[in-house]
């Protein structure tokens, strides 16, 4: 028996050891290989599965119609659990595959920990959808497509305070409340630099309630203190799973301020079993609207929806210009394939501040050479099951 | 080889094992022969295996259940980042300064371990599962509310937001709630990793061959016999379940330094991290330091070598496992291994030509 377990064990090291060994790494193929990391299995699954889907349309394009400077891009997505250690053997897997550019990583955690990794390599990476701060912080090499979290609770603050919203009762609104998720970075990040505007705005903050991921599907509580506070308008730096729960509580306990919210609110729409009438009025800023009349907009969302039957959200509106984005970064520096991932480098993320995209999340997006992107916010209101812009 | 003691010798071979692999693996790095896959899965590697190890110690030797093992790691991941990051500019030398951040994450551990075993220990049945399960929820979800930040003035905590510190302008923050600890220095390295193993192995393997360990593993096995021979179980409880958690401790140090950031995300430290570790312990074989070693390597390797698969990997992984469990668990499978056992065989034909 033990002999048996002996010759299991040993050709087991053999497979083991033999996958160890390295194919050679050179990019002796005519393609641009372009990388994604994102979470395509877990919870976080939607997010990452919607940005693989998203820039594969976009590859398939731009190979139909004869690829960057007459060169095909080889697109390769690696899945990262949204967690930290996966995403960075995400990444080496990647580099062994040969990649030279990179499209994420989807969430921010992991792309902070692959950030280190891809700036020591000095390659050029663009993520549609990691929002910290952090992301691009003290790294030349990466970008974003979306608005980093403090600045949407800032714009989001500012637009409250000086734009004013109409509440429910039908005078502006001055008393707010929040409802955020302390174990979340997206949600307390838009927390912290929301908190720290509203000071200066001339809104008062009536409650401010935290939940954490263990404790995400019952608030009661937590409506019920913002109704006792007065709280005419509640903010909401929550994903849309979260929000829909919220939306339907509040409805029950019969509750109605407004509620206002940032980028994660999109696809609240799409949500099983929710009543969508329970979303009209809701306000939220977001670059990417699906029923837009917008002709780029429509091509992508209907040719989304016959592959994959569903709307696409915003992840998968960023994924589809970050491609754009490289694409545009490539042929404005005369880069080419057969450029080291390091030359590479250089000469994008020199080119893609030069460049002004209009994409699908946002008109005439440039770059600041720290990588954050400058667009205008969009505020949307839901009306009639659609957005609407304000 | 005879002379050597049958345990010593079981002892050596596992210690060569490990020094045999790492000189393997860095022969083949310096012809550049190894994946870049490969080169950045040996650290991570290093951790599962001395946190198979640790769990074996409490679960193996002492017989006690801890399903909170990733709540140690956690500690100590985030006291030796802690530490790391005040003292990047204050202390230069960077093998001294993750040094102490490592005795620094084992102590915090193991003195968690010790304030928890306490009163648990104490009782007799499944009391310890259910205490580390809460302690490991606890603690991620304590780390996840803190803010912890640095100016002139000394050390702002709060359980709040980030706000409430106070901080001055220049002041900077080092825990920061969910988004937890960046920048920690990436001081880990394969060798430094190897040598972790091995001084936790070098711990563990002697602990057991100690008279301390012959005490700890009679409770395991008659408690009520060990009680009756004087021994203090209590006691005893505690030695080993410590010792388990500062290990812990010293593979979270491991891993935060490995990274660059760290958060207490249930993906890394939540439930199911401490059962995958209890998986290790349980495939490799419960008080089998060196089976729960290979299950762990063997795990943590498969998932990332089926790359390729896409998007079958996690449906395939999950077969694996239960073929692997029911390989080494099954009653009529151990009876079929038993009638077709190679060694069998080869004795019997072994025994015919001899005839």
């Amino acid at each position: 028996m033990k002999m048996f377990k002996k010759v299991l064990s040993l050709c087991l090291v053999a497979v083991l050891s033999l996958s160890v060994l390295t194919a050679c790494g050179n990019n002796d193929s005519d393609v641009f290989k372009i990388g994604g990391i994102g979470p395509l299995s877990g919870g976080a699954a939607i997010y990452g599965i919607a940005v693989r889907n998203g820039a594969q349309i976009a590859v398939d394009e731009i190979n139909a119609a004869g690829g960057i400077n007459g060169v095909q891009i080889e697109f390769n997505m690696q899945d990262d659990e949204h967690d930290a250690e996966k995403a960075v053997n995400a990444y080496n897997s990647l580099k062994d595959w040969g990649m030279q550019i990179l499209m994420g990583t989807v969430t921010s955690t992991p792309c902070v920990a692959v950030g280190v990794h891809s700036s020591a390599d000095n390659l050029f990476q663009i993520t549609p959808s990691a929002s910290s701060a952090n992301v691009v912080k003290d790294n030349d090499n990466i970008f974003q497509i979306c608005f980093n979290d403090p600045n949407q609770g800032y714009g989001s603050a500012q637009y409250i305070g000086q734009i004013g919203v109409m509440g429910n009762d039908g005078s502006l609104v001055t008393n707010v409340a929040i409802i955020y998720d302390s174990s979340d970075v997206y949600s307390s990040g838009l927390y912290d630099t929301f908190i720290k505007e509203a000071a200066n705005q001339p809104f008062n903050i009536v409650a401010t309630e935290a939940f954490t991921e263990s404790s995400n599907t019952d608030f009661s509580v937590q409506l019920q203190k913002a109704k006792d506070a007065g709280a005419q308008l509640i903010f909401l730096p929550l994903y849309y799973k979260e929000a829909s729960l919220i939306l339907a509580q509040a409805a029950a306990i019969d509750y109605n301020p407004v509620f206002f919210g940032g980028d994660g609110l999109d696809g609240i729409l799409t949500v099983e079993n929710f009543n969508t009438g329970l979303a009209e009025g809701v306000i939220l800023l977001t670059p990417f609207i699906a029923s837009s009349a917008d002709a780029k907009t429509q091509a992508f969302v209907s040719e989304y929806e016959r592959l994959h039957g569903e709307i696409p959200n915003q992840f998968a509106a960023g994924a589809y210009d970050a491609i754009y984005v490289i694409k545009a970064a490539i042929e404005h520096s005369g880069a080419t394939h057969t450029m080291s991932v390091s030359e590479l480098g250089d000469a994008l993320k020199v080119a893609v501040t030069q460049i002004s995209i209009n994409g699908l999340t946002g008109e005439n997006m440039t770059w600041l050479p720290t990588g954050e992107v400058n667009k205008a916010p969009k505020a949307m209101v839901i009306v009639n099951g659609i957005y609407v812009e304000l | 080889m005879d002379k050597i003691p049958k345990i010593w010798r079981d002892n050596l071979i596992t210690y060569g094992m490990v020094i045999a692999i790492y000189a393997v693996m860095q022969i083949l790095i310096s012809f550049g022969l190894v994946s870049r896959l490969m080169q950045g899965l040996l650290v991570p590697l290093c951790i599962y295996v001395i946190l198979a190890i640790s769990l074996n110690l409490t679960v193996g030797i002492l017989g006690e259940l801890s399903l909170g093992h990733a709540g140690f790691m956690c500690l100590g991941a985030f006291a030796g980042a802690f530490f790391s990051k005040i003292t990047v500019e204050a202390i230069t030398f960077s093998p001294l300064r993750f040094f102490l951040a490592i005795v620094i994450g084992a102590v915090v551990a193991g003195f968690f371990g010790f304030l928890i075993g306490m009163p648990v220990l104490r009782f007799r049945g499944d009391y310890l599962a259910i205490v580390t399960l809460a302690f490991g929820e606890i603690i991620k979800n304590v780390i996840n509310a803190l803010f912890v930040g640095l100016d002139d003035r000394g050390f702002h905590f709060s359980l709040s937001d980030r706000a409430s510190l106070g901080l001055y302008e220049d002041g900077e923050v080092i825990i920061n709630g969910a988004q937890g600890i960046i920048g920690t220095p990436q001081d880990s390295n394969f060798t430094v990793g190897i040598v972790l193993v091995l001084l936790t192995l070098f711990i563990v393997q002697n602990l057991i061959r100690s008279r301390d360990g012959r005490a700890i593993m009679s409770i395991r096995d008659n408690l009520i016999a060990s009680e009756s021979i004087g021994i203090h179980v209590t006691k005893y409880k505690l030695m080993a379940f410590s010792i388990s958690a500062a290990l812990a401790g010293v593979a979270g140090v491991l891993y935060s330094h490995n990274l660059n950031n760290v958060v207490a995300s249930p993906r890394a430290f939540g439930y199911n991290m401490s059962i995958m570790i209890l998986v290790f312990v349980v495939l490799g074989g419960i008080g089998n330091i060196r089976g729960s070693m290979i299950a762990a390597v063997v795990l943590t390797l498969l998932p990332e070598m089926m790359r390729g698969l896409d998007r079958y990997r996690m449906l395939i992984y999950a077969i694996v496992l239960i073929v692997m469990m029911l390989f080494n668990w099954s009653p009529q499978i151990l009876a079929w291994r038993e009638q077709h056992s190679i060694k069998d065989l080869i004795g019997r034909v072994r025994g015919r030509s001899r005839v």
